[in-house]
């Protein structure tokens, strides 16, 4: 059509002035489609870290946060009876009672402060996996966390002082990254016997439920929560599943932030195009009273300078959807170190919506001003010099 | 729509048309009570010195503007009970419209420019040799269809006009001193050519200051203070 045809030769006439403007467009979405690649893939990279921990009910004594043990006076405990409880209402999942606290170590004369995990030493393989040594089998040895053995440089065999006593590395645990339940890789896991012996403790900071069926964890986390809450609220009841997933959907607010400030340039974007557009309208305000003078409807007008708009927003959004892939590698490369992300499908889909948001952007900017040029007056516009 | 006239009747008819600007200072009367019949094929010159009215009775008649009080019916309708895009279109199909400054579209080359309100009215791009037939009418150039109007002389710019004006066969062309920015040979060649289409049964409204030119038309209509002295 030739309104169509007008659009793109102004363009090319002013190519200059477009050529900015489409540059800006360009940026936003690289910005906004960068921004969401790099959202996307911090989800699910933090997803995939995390998602082995999902079998997983815990169990704290209420209000009692996360810990008491050696050094925190704290009322907020799982009795032994509730333990018991616990077992019974869970029926044939693993429940795995803990003690947890911190103290001071030492090793070859440096010291430090470890979390210290106390539990059944049967309880161990089912929660921690071994890299080094063997799992802990009397009351005298410990386990320590890969990190803590690297600080430290402990190998099987090493002693470390906890408190007071002196124990003997009987094992090395695997890396096992940030977890719902414990955190293993900066602590020493000693047996329950000693734990309680040493520090005078029986009862537990914290349970952890195994769910050999996770269609199950609902069912297990409700019979815990009706045998022990039943009169009063004892203890929180959570499963890993659920944290995970407002840890992702936290991850995906932080994502969708990102990926709104890459709007905002998007937004200066749209503040050039409207820009362009009027110095377009004010320069072809002569044009516009000839060709309405000759018989072209405003609607007709007002669609020769959308299609500027959109032109401008298509070449950009084009462009910029093409570079979008180096911006979205560039910034999963400085920020995550990791671009494997870059091809999954909820990761390349920010591309073609930062397409759809420049031309979006492009056409909302050019409305305005098609409407003034639709709108002006005839005969105003044909005196206009 | 605006009430129809029978064929036989004026094709423009002013009927105690008046046309008031209200400005902050007062309101200005640029036309008074003016009551015109124009016949078909009729060539009529307006004159009257600078602020009469005779820009705003091309205008009215132009249908770029709405009288103020009075009827104004061209081709036998009310152009005060059109609406926007109908006066635009009475516009595009039944006058033509020759400027002083020519006011070719620069974005478009010569052809494109005559075909303009034909694509406009049909919606095609195909002129079916109109644009060449009625380039050779105004003593246009074949070669000079493809030039931008920038590349242009006065002479043949005023002819490219002439050409857009007559495409869509419009009843009635309007011409604001068409000659006023050419040399007086080439004025003169184009006023034998607007004499020429007039001949050939069109209707000319001409504003001119020039009493040569106005010479061409069969009746001058002097405005002096809005009224038709």
């Amino acid at each position: 059509m030739i309104f169509f045809e007008f659009a793109q030769r102004s363009i090319r006439l002013h190519w200059l002035r477009s050529l900015l403007a489409v540059l800006g467009i360009v940026i936003g979405v690289v910005a906004i489609s960068s921004m969401g690649i790099l959202g996307n893939s911090l989800v699910l990279s933090v997803g995939e870290a995390l998602s082995d921990v999902g079998d997983t009910v815990v169990v704290y004594p209420h209000s009692g946060g996360f810990g008491g043990g050696p050094g925190v006076q704290t009322n907020d405990v799982i009795t032994g009876r509730q333990v018991q409880q616990i077992e019974r209402a869970v029926g044939a999942n693993d429940v795995i009672p803990l003690h947890v606290g911190a103290d001071r170590i030492e090793v070859g004369g440096e010291d430090g402060v470890a979390q210290v995990y106390g539990m059944e030493t049967d309880d161990i393989p089912l929660l921690l996996e071994v890299t080094e040594g063997v799992y802990l089998r009397g009351a005298s040895g410990a386990m320590v966390g890969q990190a803590l053995a690297e600080t430290y440089d402990l190998d099987v065999g090493s002693r470390i002082t906890v408190g007071d006593e002196s124990l003997r590395v009987v094992g090395i645990l695997a890396e096992r990254g940030v977890g719902f339940d414990i955190n293993p890789d900066q602590a020493v896991i000693v047996s329950d016997q000693w734990y309680t012996s040493v520090y005078r403790e029986e009862d537990y900071d914290q349970v952890i439920v195994k769910v050999r069926n996770l269609e199950d964890i609902e069912e297990v986390k409700n019979a815990i929560d009706a045998t022990l809450n039943r009169r009063e609220t004892v203890v929180d009841v959570f499963d890993t599943r659920m944290i995970l997933e407002t840890i992702l959907e936290t991850f995906s607010t932080i994502s969708t932030f990102t990926t709104a400030i890459g709007g905002i340039s998007l937004v200066v974007a749209g503040v050039s195009i409207f820009n362009v557009q009027m110095m377009s309208v004010t320069e072809r305000t002569k044009e516009v009273g000839i060709i309405r003078s000759i018989g072209t409807r405003r609607r007709e007008v007002m669609k020769m300078f959308l299609y500027e708009a959109f032109l401008l927003g298509l070449l950009g959004s084009a462009i910029g959807g093409m570079l979008s892939f180096g911006g979205g590698y560039v910034a999963l490369l400085i920020m995550l170190q990791d671009t494997t992300y870059l091809f999954a499908p909820s990761s390349l889909v920010y591309i073609p919506y930062g397409m759809l948001f420049g031309i979006g952007t492009s056409l909302v900017s050019g409305l305005y001003p098609a409407w003034k040029a639709a709108n002006l007056n005839p005969i105003d516009a044909l005196r206009y010099e | 729509m605006g009430d129809r006239v029978s064929t036989d009747q004026p094709v423009i008819r002013l009927d105690h048309v008046s046309k008031i600007y209200p400005l902050p200072f007062g309101d200005v009367t640029a036309l008074d009570d003016v009551s015109l019949d124009v016949e078909r094929g009729d060539f009529i010159a307006v004159m009257g010195p600078s602020g009469s009215g005779k820009s705003t009775l091309l205008n009215l008649i132009g249908c770029l503007d709405v009288p103020t009080e009075g009827d104004l019916y061209i081709a036998g309708r009310n152009i005060r009970e059109l609406s926007d895009d109908e006066l635009t279109d009475l516009r595009r199909d039944t006058l033509g419209f020759i400027f002083q400054q020519f006011n070719l579209i620069p974005l478009l080359n010569v052809r494109e420019n005559v075909e303009y309100p034909l694509v406009l009215k049909t919606r095609r791009r195909e002129s079916e040799g109109l644009v060449e037939k009625l380039t050779r009418r105004v003593g246009l150039e074949e070669e000079l269809l493809s030039h931008k109007p920038s590349e242009l002389s006065g002479g043949q710019s005023q002819r490219v006009a002439i050409a857009r004006a007559l495409i869509n066969d419009p009843e009635i062309l309007l011409c604001d001193e068409p000659t006023g920015n050419l040399d007086t040979k080439t004025g003169t060649l184009i006023m034998e050519l607007l004499e020429e289409v007039n001949q050939q049964g069109k209707t000319i409204i001409m504003v001119t200051h020039d009493p040569r030119i106005a010479g061409y038309a069969h009746r001058t209509i002097y405005l002096v203070d809005g009224k038709i002295a």
